[in-house]
């Protein structure tokens, strides 16, 4: 007895320590397949295209946001502003291909207008953000914050408070038209996250980044223009943002300044979170990050489709957090 | 003896980090504890303070056997620390720094403001200093946060104050009203344990010295019996005759010509005065004690820290970068001392550590070439004995001299015409010494230029073709290899004109 008494503890530590690996791993992957399985058991009506219309469109905006917020997290930052973003295109947009701000009568080239100015509007935003944290070294929680306040405030001053309605469908193609079949903003989705992950894994600057996050005073010496680096990714959040604002208002027909993004941010950094990206930096997993992203949205189908109400969905979506971020560390002790 | 500290040892999961070591101090006594980085100061320390348990050994308090299982145990015995980082509020006022956690209390527990106040400002006036004690500590220079430090080791009672290379930060005019606060603190019976490494300063505050090496106290004797140079003899040890000497002979070095120089350089108060020069395909070495500017130096040639004073020139031309990323781009690495801190990115693989600064050189379109990575890390891998299990390992998995390969590969591969070095072998073990020292001298008989900056004697004489010595930030004296010898280097580092 004493002999399988002493000699146990290391064979379980062992076998617990990798556990917590193929968790942090496979965690994720195997939290979503559980997902499925439950649903198709317990979910009436779970195995047809509208369900999985509904779950695409409604996942693709937090996909985005989240795939720009891996990215800042990489570096070890945290953007807060990206909801408020959202709603500075999404209030942008509309104002341009109605008309209001630009004297061109040309709808085609309204309608590519109100593409590129919004996005290009809160790019500068992003690019703000990056300015505060890299010139005046302000935590990226505070330096975002600014704006995530700021920002929609600047939202509803440009729209008066009004929701603006509207009907476009040339514009509204992003969030209600098909490419083969498939919703636009799906496709957009599946292009942005494959983009990104190329980034990480092949370019230079992806390269970069991992390593002002891993280590940023060993990415200064060896010459990382860690400053640039880091402006680079608040940009990229706020043109991701600004994306995904477009397509909301464009689903919604509607942009309402007060709600637009509202909430985006902790959609995005939990998405981040349960994808198995340490919130520290120095790893970016995007495949990770949208997986994340479809198990929140997944646990919301869920809790709604079987009559629990939403707000009780956060409080699961939060447990979902705590779970995610407990195995990180057990994986990282090992 | 107010500190009787017998026969410590100490080890880290197999490793001694303590060998029988001893200390003790009398009181009203400040005794000086000197040794290089690994010595084993700290951790004798921190089983003083209760941070580490001893594993053998006796420690005596005031008479009376003691075992400090706490730091907070060791202060309650009148054990105070002084940290080189200030443990103190900075946003908190003086006085309530100085009564942090053993605040006054008035009926109903509220803070007694008034008698924080009064018994502080009573307190630092022993000490001379007339200060607004409701200012936070933040206001206040360094030389002035450490003496409320020391107030608040008095109004704790402490019997023995342990000060952390308390000058390591001040001026000479701090330093000096330090020393009037230790001797304030010695007239009031209480002893001090000074660890530093400016030598003047140690003759200047010390009654006793105690020198540490290798975990093991290697001297203890009166200040005044301990000439300076015999004392950084036993700081150093002389282990020679490790490696055979790789140097190549002098004689033509003056006329190669000069790669990087500079001329009375100065940043903040660790480095004041400093001169060097490395010439085209020579180990210039960069000497001195602990503390005496040597990294720092290196830092500012390197446009990590700003250049305060005096000039550096490449190649001729003056330069003063304000980025790495700048003097990179004139051919210029360094390979960091602390791999861990500023070296490594640990969960990074070796590919990508390795290839961190060519990065910009291996895009196509701004993607990476895998295929030139590849064969780059592979060649150099090769050439330089790396043992991994694969590129893609994490560098973190490697042994110390692994990383230090890779790391030294790192800046290899961008083809640079000036390396500085700093502490190329330290935490590697004797084979892969002897083995990146020949790398080096290989290396530099192709061109490269080299400067290393090294604590031990022995790398130094085995190596270098000049030795530049430094000594409290500035530089004193520049051995040509004809000149170097053991003496000649260490009565350089002890400052003493022979």
């Amino acid at each position: 007895m004493t002999t399988i008494e002493t000699s146990s503890p290391p064979a379980v530590r062992s076998s617990r320590v990798n556990a917590a690996k193929l968790l942090s791993r496979y965690g994720t992957f195997a939290a979503f397949i559980a997902l499925l399985i439950f649903n198709l058991i317990v979910t009436p009506n779970f195995v047809s295209w509208q369900t999985l219309n509904v779950n695409l469109t409604q996942v693709a905006t937090i996909v985005i946001v989240a795939v720009g917020m891996t990215l800042v997290i990489a570096t070890g930052g945290i953007d807060l502003s990206v909801g408020s973003l959202m709603a500075i295109a999404g209030a942008a947009a509309p104002m341009i291909f109605m008309g209001q701000l630009l004297p061109i009568e040309n709808m085609g080239i309204l309608i590519i207008l109100s593409f590129i100015l919004p996005i290009l509007l809160v790019m500068a935003f992003g690019w703000f953000n990056g300015f505060l944290v890299t010139r005046f070294s302000i935590q990226p929680i505070v330096a975002t914050l600014v704006l995530f306040i700021a920002g929609r405030g600047l939202a509803q001053v440009a729209t008066n408070g009004n929701l603006q309605v509207f009907k476009n469908p040339d514009f509204q193609f992003i969030a209600m038209g098909r490419i083969a079949g498939i919703p636009a903003q799906v496709v957009v989705m599946i292009i942005v996250a494959i983009l990104a992950h190329c980034l990480i894994r092949y370019t230079v600057i992806g390269r970069q980044i991992i390593a002002v996050g891993g280590n940023e005073k060993a990415a200064r010496l060896t010459g990382i223009p860690v400053r640039r680096v880091k402006t680079f990714v608040y940009v990229i959040s706020g043109a991701l943002a600004g994306l995904a604002g477009l397509i909301v208002v464009a689903r919604n027909s509607a942009s309402d300044a007060n709600l637009v993004g509202l909430g985006m941010e902790l959609d995005a950094i939990a998405a981040v979170a349960v994808g198995g990206s340490l919130l520290t930096g120095g790893r970016a997993n995007i495949l990770g990050t949208v997986l994340g992203a479809f198990v929140i949205q997944l646990v919301r189908y869920t809790l709604l489709a079987n009559g629990v109400p939403d707000a009780a969905a956060l409080i699961v979506k939060a447990g979902l957090i705590i779970v995610a971020v407990f195995i990180q560390q057990r994986a990282d002790k090992a | 003896m107010l500190l009787t500290m017998q026969d410590i040892s100490k080890a880290f999961s197999g490793v001694s980090a303590l060998r029988s070591a001893s200390l003790s101090i009398a009181e009203g006594e400040v005794m000086a504890l000197v040794g290089q980085n690994g010595a084993g100061k700290s951790t004798l320390i921190k089983i003083l303070t209760g941070v580490y348990q001893r594993d053998t050994g006796l420690i005596k308090f005031q008479d009376e056997d003691v075992v400090f299982a706490t730091p907070s145990a060791s202060q309650a015995k009148g054990i105070a620390t002084i940290y080189q980082e200030i443990n103190l509020a900075p946003q908190r006022s003086v006085a309530e720094n100085i009564y942090l956690s053993r605040e006054p209390r008035k009926f109903f527990g509220l803070l007694d403001r008034r008698a924080m106040r009064e018994g502080a400002a009573a307190v630092l006036k022993t000490f001379n200093l007339d200060i607004d004690v409701d200012m936070p500590v933040a206001h206040f220079n360094a030389a002035t946060r450490q003496m409320i430090a020391i107030a608040r080791a008095v109004t704790q009672k402490a019997k023995l104050v342990i000060m952390d290379e308390p000058t390591s930060s001040l001026d000479e005019r701090e330093v000096g009203i330090l020393f009037d606060t230790i001797r304030t603190l010695k007239k009031n019976g209480v002893s001090v344990l000074f660890i530093g490494h400016r030598l003047d300063e140690l003759y200047e505050i010390c009654d006793r010295v105690t020198i540490m090496r290798d975990g093991q106290t290697v001297a203890q004797s009166a200040m005044q019996d301990m000439p300076k140079m015999e004392l950084v003899r036993h700081m150093l040890g002389k282990e020679l005759a490790a490696f055979e000497a790789i140097a190549r002979d002098a004689g033509n070095d003056d006329s190669r010509p000069i790669r990087l120089s500079a001329e009375a350089v100065g940043s903040g108060v660790r480095v004041r005065d400093v001169s060097l020069t490395v010439r085209e395909g020579e180990i210039s070495g960069l000497a001195g004690l602990l503390g005496s500017g040597r990294t720092e130096t290196a830092r500012i040639v390197f446009g990590v820290d700003k250049l305060d004073k005096g000039k550096i020139r490449v190649d001729g031309k003056e330069r003063s970068y304000s980025e790495p990323a700048d003097a990179i781009a004139d051919g210029i690495g360094l390979v960091s001392e602390d791999r861990k801190i500023d070296g490594i990115v640990p969960d990074m693989s070796i590919r990508e550590n390795m290839t961190l600064a060519l990065l910009p050189k291996l895009k196509k379109a701004g993607i990476v070439d895998r295929a030139r990575q590849q064969e780059i890390v592979t060649r150099y891998i090769k050439a330089l004995g790396v043992k991994c299990a694969s590129p893609d390992q994490p560098i973190k998995e490697l042994s110390g001299g692994n990383q230090q390969k890779v790391l030294l590969a790192r800046w290899l591969c961008t083809d640079p015409r000036i390396l500085i070095i700093d502490e190329p072998t330290r935490g590697i073990d004797i084979g892969a010494k002897a083995e990146i020292l020949k790398l080096l001298r290989s290396l530099a008989d192709e061109g490269l230029s080299v400067l290393m900056i090294s604590s031990e004697l022995e790398e130094l004489l085995a190596a270098a073709d000049r030795v530049t010595v430094l000594s409290d930030g500035r530089s004193v004296a520049v051995l040509k290899r004809n000149e170097l010898s053991e003496t000649a280097l260490l009565s350089a580092m002890a400052h003493q004109v022979n």
